[in-house]
């Protein structure tokens, strides 16, 4: 059966809810009006491509990609790896993914963080892979280190990646974020804290992965991630009223 | 016991944060070296068939705030309504763009092609239309939205159709400021909040 149908709605009640007081940014920057709701059409249901030409032999090695493979960053390395799904379970293939994280400190190269803690001249903090055939990707990177943010008085990131996906249909964008098993700042963060089904929020920690893990080189950390399906469209195609 | 589904769940959403840019733009911040190709940096090559524009405008949160740090990804087709990647699609249109709001003014730029038309299954046209993705800071999950335009027939259009208050029909549709100049702003929340979708 073919899943070329309409791309399948969100249940929102597994997303964020946008306006969250405790995440105070939310507050002013949610719409309050209710969400417009359609069957997709081809402008949801396509979307851009990517290519291996198109990507670096480095851009999945944040360890080593600002410099160039002149010089490692700092930090405890890790492999981040998982397969990008869709809600059928099916891998989905050749689709690019996107990383961005703090360094091992808890500072982002970006002009806008002014945290104390220092820049590692060795690291900028960005990565991107396709995924194979059967949806797989990995990237090797440094484990991110927490930081404080203003929210409430005394607020703290726990360690995260930001992690961008695609699929093959615009309407499946999605951007999430991956947290670290036993972190104790997972359960007080504003912003985790805005996922409320439970099983939701767990499903974004990535567990220790020894099996996967380089003796007396990097652990291993797996994530997966889901994205939108579509429908199967036996009954679709006809038009109204027949 | 019934018998089970099967399906999984979408992964759930989280914000963006105020560090997109290093992901999705890193030249935006400073870090361009970074890659030998940045993607999304232009939605045309030279050479597309079709009417050169320019659609200007800012994102709005619910206090009238031009927002500085909101990054926005456009899809479209080309000008006769194909996507990349379907037969007879004009080569020079991925139609897959990012821009950002600029640091300082909070003002985005999109130059494209106007797009053509796109049925839906049934066979009904939609009117032209560049589909929209925002994330930033606050906004916890992306927020779908898209651009029509002033000078086009929107009458037919299935989605504009189906909005309820026709005033609302309004924060869809980019307004013509002179030859291929289009304004079209964003606003978050409030007074002419912007129809956000859910397809």
């Amino acid at each position: 059966m073919l899943d070329d149908g309409p791309l399948i709605p969100r249940n929102r009640a597994l997303h964020p809810n946008p306006f969250d007081p405790g995440y105070k940014t939310s507050v002013a920057r949610s719409p309050h009006l209710p969400l417009l709701a359609m069957d997709s059409s081809a402008s949801e249901e396509t979307g851009p491509t990517f290519g291996h030409g198109q990507l670096g032999a480095l851009d999945n090695n944040l360890i080593l990609n600002w410099t160039r493979g002149a010089a490692p960053a700092i930090g405890e390395r890790i492999v981040m790896h998982g397969r990008v799904l869709d809600e059928r379970g099916r891998g989905v293939p050749h689709t690019l993914v996107e990383v961005w994280q703090a360094n091992a400190g808890g500072r982002y190269r970006h002009k806008k963080d002014g945290y104390l803690a220092p820049l590692d001249p060795n690291f900028g903090g960005c990565g991107r892979t396709l995924t194979d055939a059967e949806g797989r990707y990995q990237f090797l990177t440094i484990r991110p280190g927490a930081y404080p943010w203003p929210n409430r008085g005394n607020d703290w990131r726990p360690m995260h990646i930001h992690i961008s996906v695609f699929g093959h249909s615009f309407g499946q964008r999605l951007i999430t974020q991956m947290y670290f098993e036993g972190d104790p700042l997972i359960p007080l963060c504003p912003i985790a804290a805005t996922v409320k089904d439970r099983a939701q929020l767990e499903r974004l920690v990535s567990p220790l992965d020894m099996a996967n893990s380089k003796p007396l080189d990097y652990l291993a950390y797996k994530f997966d991630i889901v994205l939108r399906g579509r429908r199967q469209s036996v009954f679709e195609n006809k038009p109204e009223g027949v | 016991m019934i018998q089970t589904l099967d399906m999984l769940a979408e992964t759930a959403s989280q914000t963006a944060g105020p560090y997109v840019h290093i992901g999705l733009m890193p030249s935006y911040t400073g870090n361009g070296q970074i890659y030998d190709l940045e993607l999304g940096q232009s939605p045309i090559s030279d050479g597309a068939s079709g009417e050169i524009i320019e659609i200007t405008g800012s994102v709005y949160d619910g206090m009238g705030l031009a927002m500085r740090d909101a990054l926005i990804e456009s899809w479209q087709p080309d000008a006769r309504g194909r996507f990349a990647g379907q037969d007879g699609a004009d080569p020079k249109v991925t139609g897959f763009c990012r821009f950002a709001a600029d640091a300082t003014s909070g003002e985005f730029i999109l130059r494209t092609i106007k797009p053509g038309p796109v049925a839906l299954r049934d066979g009904r046209m939609q009117a032209p239309h560049i589909s929209l993705w925002i994330v930033a800071r606050g906004i916890n999950i992306g927020l779908q939205t898209r651009i029509y335009f002033e000078d086009e027939d929107n009458s037919g259009d299935p989605l504009l159709a189906r909005i309820e208050q026709p005033l609302r029909v309004e924060t869809l549709v980019a307004k013509k400021t002179d030859a291929g100049q289009y304004r079209f702003d964003i606003r978050l929340q409030g007074d002419g909040e912007t129809v956000f979708l859910d397809i």
